[in-house]
């Protein structure tokens, strides 16, 4: 057993499955908006704000956004461990990663319900 | 027909600064022989150059080594698999300290078997003569006793060359599950609680290279997929 605490979930079995499941809900986003995109040829400001102003899609987005920084802490965090091997490094970057996550999560979710 | 061209890894740490590649001309006489019997040859040329070798028929795991950037045994590899253009390079196991030119220190990878607990282990009482298993419970071990822990498949996962403390690699997740799956042995529990972190298992990104190795044809990554099963089953 090797214990770790800068990992998303603390088990690599928990980060394991929501790496997938997280992965599931992001590809349904990015199909489903560009098919938006591309069933909306002409596509102006009042139909964009109009599908962002209803509850179902800010939920849906917030799912998205929600979802894309577990996946990014989860892959990232793989990634600071596989190659940087100075703790000290690794720590600072990954603090750095959380802590970007976390910024663009609420300025995520300011955007969405801000508007 | 000309000579077969081999590069060789040498490196000596008693006398060397650094690594090298050293070429030889080797004359197989047209044969196609295999990597194990070109390095006899060389040895003839250099009696110098160390590698590991027992029985020469792919059943010890000796002489694992990297042959023309492919991993396998030595014994069993004819030079028509692996020789292009007429060149040869070999060199040791990836991702292992070299001892001596063609020979690695085994430790990690022995160290990560060992933490699998790679015996049965059962907590009821004895029977008198055996414990006995169904042809199918039987079933269940094949293409997973057959390893002969030669090391072929981890030191070709970069996630062992990364992690080699940490992440248990594929010759050991193997073993791992042929004791989660025998029906005798009743540490299930135990065995999984101690796989479930972010790397003894989880490092796995299934890139197959183990598979694509193995030189007894085996399967480490479907095996680390059921284990990924068995623990899900277990904590959901």
């Amino acid at each position: 057993m090797v214990t770790n605490i800068t990992s998303f979930g603390r088990s690599g079995l928990s980060d394991w499955l929501m790496q997938r499941v997280s992965a599931v809900i992001l590809a349904i986003y990015t199909v489903f908006i560009v098919a938006f995109l591309l069933f909306n040829p002409d596509l102006d400001y009042y139909a964009w704000s109009g599908l962002f102003n209803q509850t179902w899609m800010r939920i849906f987005s917030l799912l998205a956004f929600v979802a894309l920084a577990a996946h990014a802490w989860i892959g990232l965090w793989t990634v600071t461990t596989d190659y940087l091997k100075s703790t000290r490094l690794r720590v600072g970057v990954q603090a750095v990663i959380i802590l970007g996550i976390f910024v663009y999560l609420v300025w995520g979710i300011q955007i969405l319900w801000g508007a | 027909m000309s000579n077969l061209q081999v590069s060789v890894y040498r490196y000596n740490p008693e006398t060397d600064s650094a690594p090298y590649m050293q070429e030889f001309q080797v004359d197989t006489k047209g044969r196609d022989v295999m990597v194990l019997d070109v390095l006899h040859m060389m040895k003839e040329q250099d009696s110098g150059l160390a590698f590991r070798r027992s029985c020469r028929e792919g059943v010890c795991g000796s002489d694992g080594m990297n042959m023309n950037g492919k991993n396998g045994l030595a014994c069993i590899t004819p030079l028509s698999d692996v020789v292009k253009n007429n060149k040869l390079v070999l060199r040791p196991l990836p991702g292992l300290p070299v001892i001596r030119d063609m020979v690695v220190d085994m430790g990690l990878f022995y160290k990560q078997y060992e933490r699998i607990q790679p015996y049965l282990q059962n907590d009821t009482p004895p029977p008198a003569i055996e414990r006995l298993q169904s042809p199918e419970e039987r079933d269940k071990l094949d293409g997973l006793y057959e390893c002969i822990l030669c090391a072929c498949c981890s030191t070709s996962c970069p996630s062992f060359w990364w992690n080699p403390e940490k992440f248990v690699g594929p010759a050991g997740l193997l073993q791992s599950y042929r004791f989660l799956a025998d029906s005798r042995d009743t540490a299930t529990s135990e065995r999984l609680s101690n796989l479930e972190d972010p790397f003894s298992v989880f490092r796995c990104r299934g890139i197959m290279n183990c598979v694509a190795v193995c030189p007894k044809g085996l399967n480490p990554t479907r095996a680390i997929g059921k284990i990924r099963e068995m623990l899900l089953a277990d904590a959901t």
